[in-house]
């Protein structure tokens, strides 16, 4: 299907200027669900709506539906504190979030929309010494792997970040691992620059859809319960995160997850003063400064099963305790908003891309606290279990059955938690 | 903050005194147990949207292990009680029953059966 949409260029700026701006379309289409579709993909963050990108886009695969049950980006992908970096230990993983990373290299252009990738480099802290080892270790693995990372010292640190204090009193800044081209970008852009791309190869977005119930044996087909109806297709793809234990157990599986709550919290703007992200694993802290000036923090993960979108408060209070002995520039910071997504904690702190125990089911879930920066990679690799039915290398080795085979891609010897 | 009463101490403790251990009455596998019981021992769970039975530890309190009975969506505790059990005790079913007439039948009674 030929593109329907205006692209977005200088000439359309100026032109829809010249009318006050009252000629802008729609970014996507809202159609009522058809009866059935080749894929129905379950679940409108940055991952389904990717997977539904690349089925078409890769794997000519347009006859797709994106069911959401809220509205689109709402989910974590709207919550998020939008780090991006591909800075991991083990090859699996390396191989995967450098993909998304390099993709998000070109993503504007790719989609017609600008998701204000911003590489402006990520510091990664090490504040003991098992910490300033692990991150050693790491930029071994990366050298390897090809990946440009370095680890630098107190003060290389201090010259890339003028209003760190090095000399904290509890945690001492000891190192950093430091990606230069890992950065940021604009969490709802992402969801609405892949949902535009994909309203415009033909595919259904269905927004206040929620899937209440899945038949998997359909006569040849899986048919789905849902708020509008119900709706078959021949191949269901699950990514719905927080949620994916709730849905597996509609279609008769279990999942090694649990949801837990994680939080972030904005300031009010001020002038630019921190020009790169700064993530301090030890004490949970990760700092950038938005576009617009204010800060962007996130904390660390509460420490119980929650589906309530809203964490402990103590967990802010250790985050922002910890931030100011770093940066005492933000001790009289108004802090304007604050927030939670519930995120999906595998045993392992890897993801899973894989086919599941259903015939015709995948399911993409398991980012926990550190998927949005995975979103282009993950999209793409889910498309290609999904269209092919057999995993391509970069899903390969985040299946399920990891779990039963004790074959892990375990994250979580250097961070607990993976911004 | 989360408040619990630990049933020994009867304390009613902050979270913050408090450490999660994640889903309750778990049945532990053995050597004579297949691949797939210790994945479903180790990895699978319930992860429930609704009504929860996990483990804390009074951490910083009398340093035991307890369980509780507590709803994921809106943070209602039902009631806690001791480790030394293999199910949920009926006053705790009851008071789930008495407060979430609707829910119980489907999750909770024979879940609370299933994984004893
Ligand atoms: C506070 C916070 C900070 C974070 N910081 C970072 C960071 O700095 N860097 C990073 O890389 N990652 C970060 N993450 C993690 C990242 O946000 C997630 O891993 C990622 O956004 C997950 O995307 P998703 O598309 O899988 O899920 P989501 O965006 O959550 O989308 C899932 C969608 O499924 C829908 N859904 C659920 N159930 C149903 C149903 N039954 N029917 C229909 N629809 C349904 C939901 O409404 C939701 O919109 C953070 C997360 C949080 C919460
Ligand atoms: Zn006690």
């Amino acid at each position: 299907m030929g593109s329907v949409l205006k692209k977005y260029s200088l000439f359309s700026l100026v032109r829809q200027s010249l009318n006050y701006h009252t000629g802008w379309e729609r970014a996507w289409k809202s159609p009522e669900p058809k009866e059935s579709y080749d894929v129905v993909i379950v679940g409108a963050g940055g991952h389904g709506l990717a997977t539904a990108y690349y089925l078409g886009k890769n794997h000519g695969i347009n006859n797709v539906a994106i069911l959401e049950k809220g509205w689109l980006g709402g989910g974590n992908t709207g919550r998020n504190t939008t780090i991006i970096r591909s800075n991991y230990l083990q090859d699996a993983s390396a191989a995967i979030y450098e993909k998304s990373r390099s993709l998000y290299e070109t993503l504007s252009q790719d989609l017609n929309y600008n998701i204000m990738f911003s590489p402006r480099g990520v510091i990664m802290l090490a504040q003991t010494h098992h910490e300033a080892r692990g991150y050693q270790r790491i930029n071994s693995a990366n050298v390897i792997q090809g990946i440009k990372t370095e680890y630098i010292l107190p003060e290389r640190i201090k010259e890339l970040c003028k209003i760190i204090n090095i000399d904290c009193p509890r945690y001492p800044i000891l190192g950093a691992l430091w990606q230069p081209r890992g950065g940021t970008a604009r969490h709802d852009a992402v969801a609405w620059g892949y949902a535009r791309a994909c309203s415009d190869i033909g595919m259904d977005i269905i927004q206040k859809c929620e899937v209440t119930g899945i038949n998997p044996h359909a006569n040849g087909a899986v048919e789905l319960q849902t708020s509008r109806g119900k709706i078959r297709c021949q191949k269901l793809g699950m990514v719905v995160a927080g949620h994916s234990g709730v849905l597996a157990q509609k279609a008769g599986f279990r999942l090694p997850i649990e949801s837990v709550a994680l939080q972030a919290l904005v300031s009010e703007p001020v002038k630019p003063c921190l020009d790169v992200v700064v993530m301090a694993n030890t004490v949970h802290g990760y700092i950038s400064q938005s576009d617009k000036g204010e800060m962007v923090i996130g904390g660390g993960a509460d420490q119980y099963n929650n589906y309530s979108q809203r964490g402990s408060f103590i967990h802010i209070e250790n985050t922002v305790r910890a931030l100011v002995e770093m940066f005492p520039i933000i001790s009289r910071l108004k802090m304007l908003r604050q927030w939670g997504g519930i995120v999906d904690m595998t045993g392992d702190r890897s993801p899973i891309i894989s086919k599941t125990p259903v015939d015709n089911v995948f399911i993409n879930c398991g980012w926990g606290t550190g998927g949005f920066k995975s979103i282009p990679g993950s999209g793409w690799a889910m498309a290609e279990l999904m269209a092919k039915g057999e995993p391509g290398v970069l899903a390969s080795p985040f299946s399920l059955d990891r779990f039963k085979e004790g074959r892990f891609i375990d994250e979580s010897v250097a961070a607990g938690v993976a911004h | 903050m989360l408040k619990l009463v630990c049933p020994y101490c009867g304390i009613e403790a902050d979270e913050t005194e408090l450490i999660s251990g994640g889903e309750a009455h778990l049945k532990r596998e053995g050597p004579a147990s297949t691949d797939d019981d210790f994945e479903g021992y180790l990895f699978l769970r319930n992860n429930p949207k609704g009504i929860i039975f996990e483990r804390w530890r009074h951490a910083m309190g009398c340093g035991k292990w307890f369980h509780v009975a507590r709803c994921t969506v809106t943070q209602e505790v039902f009631g806690t009680y001791p480790a030394q059990t293999h199910k949920p005790p009926s006053r705790i079913m009851e008071e789930i029953k008495s407060r979430r007439a609707g829910q119980v039948n489907g999750l909770n009674s024979d879940k609370a059966e299933k994984f004893s």
